[in-house]
């Protein structure tokens, strides 16, 4: 199955590439811009067919590996 | 005394410790890859500078899961002086070994230069023969080096002493100036709590020999030697 693992600063954290990224758009023009964080996704194709048990695996990889859960925050999606 | 050396693929700065600790030292100094989980009856483990595994996903995320990481989670959990300097810093992070993380640098790019360093705690095994306040110069280079922790960890560190360098300007005050990249409370380098494991970014390796103009960091390696030969 596929899974979506969206990895991304923590709330309140620092996040010196969004604040970047931030005021790049700021430059071009994007008045709007409030503020952006920056993430990073993972595609993940698991076997298995039954997705909560799928979700609960890429779970556990996201907090052993996929996320440094001191600063970053995860969620997980099964695609199907 | 022996200092086992660990080589990750990637890493850049292993031959360096190893000069160090044979050559000027007259240590002796042993490779061990990252496959191998013999740590070859080393008194100290260092885990050098480079770029572990290409630094791929976060810097030392996935050295961690290297077979010799076990090992030098067991030797530091008995007790053992296990060195991280710069990507061995991330490493250790990683590994759970030191609290914390690292962001990427506030700057957003690789910083290479010299820093001044205050001394923050000389009682381990790394840094005995430094005197507590003084001022030295080592060198910098990296990008993902500005060191985070959450506050009740950060509290820690400072009651219990663990911060042991911190960034400073050559006078020893630590202002925001001096700072290459970020670090909260200008911490450049800490230990575990039995003081026995100690990360920082900078490089005593690179600054060891009068040759590199720079003799600052190999007291960080006599200490050790002088720290473990009195066992």
């Amino acid at each position: 199955m596929k899974v979506e693992v969206r990895v991304y600063p923590r709330e309140g954290v620092l996040d010196p590439q969004g604040k970047a990224i931030a005021s790049a758009l700021g430059r071009l023009g994007h008045s709007s811009v409030r503020d952006v964080r920056a993430g990073k996704v993972f595609f993940l194709d698991l076997a298995g067919d039954d997705p909560r048990a799928v979700e609960q695996d890429a779970r556990r990889m996201a907090e052993e590996l996929l996320a440094n859960t001191v600063i970053e925050g995860f969620d997980v999606r099964v695609i199907g | 005394m022996k200092f086992a050396i660990v080589v990750f693929p990637g890493s850049n700065c292993d031959a360096d410790c190893h000069h160090v600790a044979k050559d000027l030292l007259g240590c002796e100094a042993e490779y061990v890859w990252h496959q191998d989980r013999d740590l070859k009856g080393a008194d100290a483990v260092i885990l050098p500078g480079g770029f572990a595994y290409g630094d791929y996903l976060r810097a030392g995320a996935l050295a961690r899961f290297s077979p010799v990481m076990e090992s030098v989670a067991e030797f530091a959990k008995r007790g053992g002086a296990v060195l991280g300097i710069c990507n061995g810093f991330q490493v250790l992070l990683e590994a759970k070994l030191l609290p914390g993380a690292m962001h990427i640098n506030r700057g957003l790019r690789y910083v290479c230069r010299d820093v001044f360093l205050r001394v923050e705690n000389d009682a381990t095994p790394f840094t005995s023969l430094y005197e507590k306040g003084s001022v030295i110069k080592m060198p910098v280079g990296h990008t993902e080096g500005n060191y985070t922790a959450p506050p009740a960890v950060l509290e820690e560190l400072s009651r219990e002493g663990r911060v042991v360098f911190r960034y400073c300007d050559g006078e020893g005050h630590v202002v925001d100036s001096a700072n290459p990249n970020g670090s909260v409370d200008a911490i450049a380098g800490i230990s575990n709590r039995g003081g026995n494991v100690v990360g920082l970014m900078p490089h005593p390796d690179r600054c060891s020999e009068s040759l590199l103009g720079n003799e600052a960091g190999i007291k960080m390696f006599q200490s050790a030697v002088a720290a473990l030969a009195t066992k």
